[in-house]
C-alpha cells in the first residue's frame, strides 16, 4: 500500500490539497452529489427538455404559406387543423396508434414462451446460444433488415414462392398494413424479449415449488404465480415496442401501401414544405399518447423491472 | 408524499420557465433581408463549391467525367449534399436561416420547388449575360416560368424531360397509348404513382381532357372547385395502386419484383431497369407532364464566382450531352445534339431534342402553384400549402 502514516505527514502539496478535497467532500455531501451530477442535468436539461420545449412552443406558430417564413403569433391554428374531422390526421394518428398496438400484443404473445424458455428451461449452453440467436439481427442495420422484408414479402418474393411450391395461390403482402405488422413485430421483437426473460429469470424457485406443494397444477402455476410476476417486464417490454412503433417512419415509407401513414410520415412531409409549427404540432401527440402509457406503465410496476 | 408533491411542482415551474425562454429567444429572432447586386463579370474562384442536387447530378462518379474536368479547370473542388425529393432539396435550402444558411453555393432544383425558392428569398437573381450558352437554348427553357419572374432570372436552365408511363411488357397488353390506364380498373392493384405534390397536375391534366366543363386551363393553376374535382379523381385511383413511390430506386424494385406493372415515372427509371433486363418499356403520352431543372444560385452563397463558373460550364453542348446521356434526360442547348448522337447514336431523336416547337407546348412543365392565374387574371387559384392539404388528404 502506497498510504502509510509517514507518507501522510511528509506528503508534497499537490497531496495535501487532493487529502483536503476529498475531506471536504466526505464532510460535504450536498457537493459530492452537485459535482457528479451538474454536466449530465444540464444536459438533459439543455438538450432534452431544451428542445421538448421549443417543440411545443414552435407548435403554436403559424407558417406564411408563400415565403414559408415563420409567423411567430400564438395560434391554436395547427392543432384545430389536426382534430378537425374534415382532415386525415386523426385517421393517420388512430392507424399509428392501432399498428402499435396490434405490434406490442404480438410481441408480447412470441416472446412470453421464448423467454420462459430461456429463463427456467434452457441449460446454461442454450440459453447463451439462444441470447445469440434473438440478439444477432440487431447487429445488422435496421435498414437492410426492413429491405430484406421487402424483398421477402414482394410478389415474387420468398413467400410467394413458397406458397406456390405447396400448390397455394399468391398472397398480395408487399406494401399493405400487413406487411408493416409483420415487419414491426419483427425488428422489435428483442426489444421485448429481454425484459421478459429478466423478469422471468428473478423468480425465485421457491415459490413455484410452493404453488406446486399448495396444490396448483401447471395451468394454475403459470395465471397465479408466474404471469403476475413477470407482468412488470411484459409492460417494461411494451414500452419499448410501443414507442418505437409510434415514433417510426421508415417502416410505413418501405413496406406499407398506398394508405398506410403514420403520424411520423405526416411529420417529416411538413418538415420538407418547410411548415414545422405544423410538424410539431402533430409531433406532440404521440409525445402525449406515450406520456398517458408511461403513467399507467408505471403503475404496473414496469420501472422495477428493469 | 407531499414532498413528492411539491418537488414535481417544482419540476414543472422549471419546465415553464424553459419554455418561456424559448418562446421569448425564438419570438425577437428576425429573418434577415438579402439584398444584392447583379455582377457585371466572374472573378476569382473561391476554390470549393457546395451544391445540393440530384444524386450524382454533378456526376462525381459517373462515366462522363465532366465534373473532374471542371474542377481541375477552375480549380472550384465541388462539395455535394444530395436530396432525395424536392421537398428534401427545399427543406435544406430553407433551413438555418435559409438562403443555403450561408453553406450552399447552388441547387439543381426542379421546377416544382424553383418558385418556392424564390419567393422564400433562398435564392437570388443572376447576370445570365454570363452564361453564353443561355443565347443557344430552346426557346422554351430560356425564360420558363419556374425560374424566371418579371424577367429577372433567378437561375439558368439545365435539362428536362417528360414524365413517362412506364409499363411491364409481358403484364400490359395492349400497350398504352395515354394515362388513361393509370385510372381505369384493369390493372387495379398493380399501379404506382409517385408521392409527391405536384402529381395532383397530372390528374388534372387527365381532367383537362375528360370533363372540359371544369374549365381547367393550366394544370398548376387551379380554382378551388377544379381542386377539389382533382382529388375526388386521385382519391377514386386510390385503391387501384400497390404503392406510392417516394425515392426512384422504390419504383425500380417494386418493378423488377412484380408488383407493380404500370406506373408513372421518369426515362431515369426505364433507363435502370432496361439494363437490368427487366420487361419494361416507356412511352411519353401527350399531352404529358414534365420537369424541367435550374441550377439556382443560393441568397448567401459563399462561393458565388465558382457558381457562376460551373453554371457557365454545365449549359455548354459537350456537357449538356454528357450529362443527358447519363441521367436519361434532355438538354436544354439544341448545340448538345450531335455530341449526343457521337456518344449514342440516334440518342438525340430519341430523348426528343430535335422535336419543333409545338412538341414542348404539350408538355405542361412542373412549376409551383401560385395564388395568381396566368389565365384568370385573378388572385383565386389554390397555392402550394392548399395543394399540399389536399395531397395528404388524398393520402390519409
Amino acid at each position: 500500500m502506497a498510504v502509510d502514516a509517514g507518507a501522510f505527514e511528509a506528503g508534497s502539496p499537490g497531496r495535501r490539497a487532493r487529502l483536503r478535497l476529498s475531506g471536504l467532500l466526505w464532510r460535504r455531501p450536498w457537493l459530492k452529489a452537485l459535482s457528479l451530477l451538474t454536466l449530465p442535468v444540464a444536459a438533459f436539461l439543455l438538450v432534452y427538455i431544451g428542445a421538448l420545449a421549443a417543440l411545443f412552443v414552435s407548435s403554436f406558430w403559424t407558417v406564411n404559406s408563400f415565403t414559408a417564413t415563420i409567423q411567430h403569433t400564438w395560434s391554436l391554428a395547427n392543432y384545430r387543423l389536426i382534430f378537425s374531422s374534415a382532415q386525415p390526421y386523426l385517421h393517420i394518428a388512430a392507424l399509428t396508434l392501432e399498428i402499435a398496438a396490434a405490434v406490442t400484443v404480438t410481441d408480447a404473445v412470441l416472446a412470453f414462451p421464448l423467454a420462459y424458455f430461456m429463463a427456467r428451461i434452457a441449460s446454461r449452453r442454450t440459453r447463451a446460444i439462444v441470447f445469440v440467436m434473438v440478439l444477432l439481427p440487431l447487429w445488422s442495420s435496421y435498414l437492410v433488415r426492413i429491405y430484406a422484408w421487402q424483398t421477402i414479402l414482394a410478389h415474387d418474393g420468398a413467400i410467394n414462392w413458397g406458397l406456390r411450391g405447396l400448390g397455394l395461390p399468391d398472397q398480395n403482402l408487399a406494401y399493405t398494413n400487413w406487411a408493416m405488422w409483420i415487419v414491426f413485430s419483427y425488428v422489435w421483437l428483442p426489444f421485448m424479449v429481454l425484459p421478459v426473460y429478466a423478469a422471468l429469470d428473478r423468480i425465485p424457485d421457491s415459490y413455484l415449488e410452493a404453488s406446486a406443494d399448495l396444490g396448483a397444477r401447471g395451468i394454475k402455476t403459470l395465471r397465479s404465480v408466474i404471469l403476475p410476476l413477470a407482468l412488470p417486464g411484459l409492460v417494461a417490454g411494451s414500452i419499448f415496442t410501443f414507442s418505437l412503433t409510434l415514433g417510426d417512419y421508415i417502416t410505413p415509407l418501405l413496406v406499407g401501401g398506398p394508405s398506410s401513414q403514420f403520424i411520423g410520415n405526416v411529420v417529416y412531409s411538413f418538415i420538407g414544405e418547410a411548415n414545422i409549427p405544423f410538424a410539431a404540432a402533430f409531433a406532440s401527440i404521440p409525445l402525449l399518447i406515450m406520456g398517458v402509457y408511461l403513467v399507467i406503465a408505471r403503475r404496473l410496476g414496469a420501472f422495477e423491472a428493469v | 408524499m407531499r414532498r413528492i408533491r411539491k418537488r414535481q411542482a417544482l419540476a414543472v415551474v422549471a419546465l415553464a420557465a424553459v419554455v418561456g425562454a424559448f418562446a421569448v429567444t425564438a419570438a425577437t429572432v428576425q429573418a434577415g433581408g438579402v439584398g444584392s447586386a447583379l455582377p457585371s463579370k466572374i472573378g476569382k474562384g473561391e476554390g470549393r463549391l457546395n451544391v445540393i442536387e440530384w444524386p450524382y447530378y454533378t456526376d462525381d462518379k459517373g462515366p462522363g467525367q465532366f465534373a473532374r474536368k471542371f474542377e481541375t479547370q477552375t480549380g472550384c473542388k465541388i462539395h455535394r449534399q444530395d436530396a432525395g425529393t424536392s421537398a428534401d432539396m427545399f427543406a435544406l435550402m430553407h433551413a438555418n436561416g435559409g438562403g443555403g444558411g450561408g453553406q450552399y453555393d447552388l441547387v439543381s432544383a426542379s421546377g416544382d420547388a424553383s418558385l418556392r425558392l424564390i419567393y422564400a428569398h433562398d435564392v437570388k437573381p443572376i447576370n445570365i449575360k454570363l452564361i453564353p450558352s443561355w443565347k443557344q437554348f430552346l426557346k422554351v427553357f430560356k425564360s420558363p416560368a419556374h425560374n424566371t419572374v418579371n424577367g429577372v432570372h433567378y437561375g439558368v436552365s439545365v435539362q428536362w424531360g417528360p414524365n413517362t408511363l412506364i409499363y411491364n411488357t409481358k403484364k400490359v397488353k395492349p400497350p398504352p397509348k395515354n394515362w388513361n390506364p393509370i385510372y381505369s380498373k384493369k390493372y387495379a392493384g398493380h399501379i404506382t404513382i409517385p408521392n409527391n405534390t405536384i402529381q395532383i397536375a397530372d390528374a388534372a391534366l387527365y381532367l383537362m381532357k375528360k370533363k372540359p366543363g371544369l374549365g381547367i386551363k393550366d394544370p398548376y393553376e387551379l380554382t378551388k372547385a377544379q381542386l377539389t374535382a382533382t382529388v375526388k379523381l386521385l382519391k377514386r385511383q386510390k385503391p387501384l395502386l400497390k404503392r406510392f413511390w417516394n425515392y426512384a430506386t422504390d419504383e425500380i424494385t417494386s418493378f423488377k419484383n412484380g408488383d407493380v406493372w404500370l406506373g408513372a415515372g421518369w426515362p431515369y427509371q426505364t433507363l435502370q431497369l432496361q439494363a437490368a433486363k427487366a420487361h419494361v418499356k416507356e412511352i411519353v403520352p401527350v399531352p404529358t407532364t414534365g420537369w424541367a431543372d435550374t441550377w439556382m444560385l443560393a441568397a448567401k452563397a459563399p462561393h458565388p464566382n465558382c457558381a457562376y463558373m460551373w453554371m457557365r460550364y454545365v449549359t455548354t453542348p459537350k456537357v449538356e450531352a454528357k450529362q443527358a446521356i447519363v441521367f436519361g434526360e434532355t438538354p436544354v442547348n439544341p448545340l448538345a445534339c450531335k455530341y449526343m448522337n457521337r456518344i449514342s447514336k440516334g440518342s438525340c431523336n430519341a430523348y426528343h431534342l430535335n422535336e419543333p416547337a409545338s412538341y414542348f407546348r404539350k408538355i405542361k412543365f412542373w412549376k409551383t402553384p401560385i395564388p395568381q392565374c396566368g389565365w384568370k387574371k385573378s388572385n383565386s387559384c389554390m397555392d402550394y400549402n392548399a395543394w399540399e392539404q389536399a395531397w395528404t388528404q388524398v393520402k390519409g
